[in-house]
């Protein structure tokens, strides 16, 4: 079988590039469309968010499958927060016979904090095990030992909080990750250069591909907000200082120019394998990024 | 060990009572006791209660742990006042519930929510310790359970929602993977952090749980 598209870009050694979109609530999914015909031919993948926040929505695999018609590269997020262990199984199954080949695997967020907060949520398995479940139907068995007919190939990923506070753990959960056979790894959002430099002193000594996560901040008061509420993201002053003094109505210009230049100094300083681009509700910026960025697919 | 329970709201204690004008009430004096849910003084009010929305409490008592074997003995003693009643109201925790249920057919209700099994932390705090889940590997985690300290029950590590080594669903809870980190440091097993932990079973006894002790 043809390589992913995706996993084509890992390896050859370029710079990558990926952003992400959020299906929508409801089945208007014109918005989602259209974002993925802006992004589809100026990134090597897009991501699809699975019920982000723990707030239902479209699922994750119906967006891979529009980026799939489409003509673009889906990357089909996973979290283990909804399914069991047959339903995830299941669904990596189809999502493979409809040409997804790459997924993020992700332990998911829990669900108190979204808007279904009395739901029960499964974590039959955690995103470490998702990683070896993968592993395992490429080998022809499922998790019951039965052999399958016919087994799916996948690029997989997962992500990791080089910010976290205390960072061992992260970083013990992080190394099982890439024992379990994850081949990416898309950070949460960075904003120190310097921090981030150190986590690559340490992460380049495992055979991962890294891509550290942009998130456009579109003021000051989100990135003192993210500070103050998102776990593991660090806004150093100086950007915040750079986004409060902007003029009336240039926030999410200067937001853009700090996303661009941060994503230019990652390419330029060789300081990992690629850039994940989040910009959570403001897709149609995602270009003026890469534009600011100076890169040109 | 405690059942820790909480108290129904008390328009939902009317709701389920509403076609019973009899009542018979039960206390326990071990675990609603200790949480001031249904001992001696929890029962009186109840008995309060009931009779300003006009009910006939039959008789009350507090046993001594509802649980118990000896429930049976003391439903015997009361046997002339539950008899009278069309309902039995139990501010037991669910496992005294189920005992007094047991014993006998009429409409057995109750007063509280049981929320779980708990171990005192602090003076007068509790905390859930344990899961029953019957695959234990808190010999692996610093004699932390990840299962019932984590929101998530994940055995493999944080997830990204830690900070600060808090959890993601309340910045008071502490993380279950710093604790267990924290500890392994000082025991000198931090190697333990990176054990992959296989996805669980969760049969290990089928439910309905029934073992037999011989």
């Amino acid at each position: 079988m043809a390589k992913s598209s995706f996993k084509e870009a890992l390896e050859s050694g370029k710079f990558v590039i990926t952003s992400e979109i959020g299906p929508p609530k409801g089945t208007n999914i014109e918005p989602m469309l259209h974002h993925i015909d802006l992004l589809k031919d100026i990134v090597d993948g897009i991501n699809v968010t699975d019920h982000q926040s723990s707030v239902m929505r479209f699922p994750s695999i119906g967006g891979c499958l529009a980026i799939k018609e489409r003509g673009g590269e889906p990357i089909l997020q996973m979290t283990c927060r909804d399914r069991n262990r047959m339903a995830l199984q299941a669904d990596l199954l189809y999502a493979y016979t409809r040409g997804i080949r790459n997924v993020l695997c992700l332990t998911g967020d829990a669900v108190p904090v979204g808007d279904h907060p009395t739901a029960k949520g499964v974590f039959d398995l955690d995103s470490s095990q998702l990683l070896q479940t993968i592993r395992l139907l490429e080998s022809g068995k499922d998790m019951g030992g039965n052999d399958l007919n016919g087994s799916p190939e996948f690029c997989a990923g997962a992500i990791v909080t080089p910010e976290a506070n205390p960072i061992e753990p992260q970083l013990a959960k992080f190394e099982k990750k890439i024992e379990a056979g994850a081949e990416f790894i898309q950070t949460q959002a960075i904003y120190d250069l310097e921090n981030f430099a150190k986590f690559m002193e340490y992460a380049r000594q495992f055979n991962v591909k890294i891509m550290a996560g942009i998130v456009l901040l579109v003021s000051a008061r989100m990135a003192k907000f993210m500070n103050n509420n998102v776990p593991g993201i660090f806004v150093p002053d100086h950007l915040i200082d750079e986004l409060a003094a902007a003029p009336k109505g240039e926030a999410l210009n200067t937001g853009i120019r700090i996303a661009g230049r941060m994503v230019k100094q990652l390419k330029e300083q060789n300081l990992c394998d690629g850039v994940h681009i989040m910009a959570i509700g403001k897709e149609e910026v995602v270009p003026d990024i890469l534009a600011a960025a100076g890169i040109q697919k | 060990m405690k059942s820790i329970t909480k108290q129904k709201d008390f328009e939902a204690v009317k709701e389920i009572l509403e076609p019973f004008d009899r009542i018979f009430i039960f206390g326990c004096g071990t675990c609603t006791t200790m949480t001031h849910t249904g001992g001696v003084e929890e029962v009186a009010e109840m008995c309060g209660k009931l009779q300003e929305l006009g009910k006939l409490v039959t008789g009350s008592t507090v046993v001594p742990t509802a649980c118990d074997e000896v429930t049976e003995e003391i439903m015997k003693q009361h046997g002339q006042a539950i008899e009278n009643a069309t309902a039995i109201l139990v501010m037991s925790c669910a496992l005294g519930v189920q005992k007094i249920a047991s014993y006998i057919e009429k409409p057995v209700i109750p007063a509280v929510d049981t929320l779980f099994i708990g171990v005192e932390d602090t003076p007068g705090t509790f905390k859930e310790a344990c899961d029953q889940c019957g695959q234990c590997i808190i010999g692996e985690t610093a004699g932390i359970c990840p299962i019932t300290a984590c929101h998530k029950g994940l055995v493999n590590g944080p997830c990204g929602g830690t900070s600060n080594g808090k959890c993601e669903v309340d910045k008071e809870r502490d993380c279950a993977f710093t604790l267990i980190y924290n500890r392994l440091k000082i025991q000198g097993r931090l190697d333990l952090m990176k054990k992959y932990h296989e996805p669980k079973n969760y049969h290990v006894e089928p439910r309905p749980k029934v073992i037999k002790v011989s």
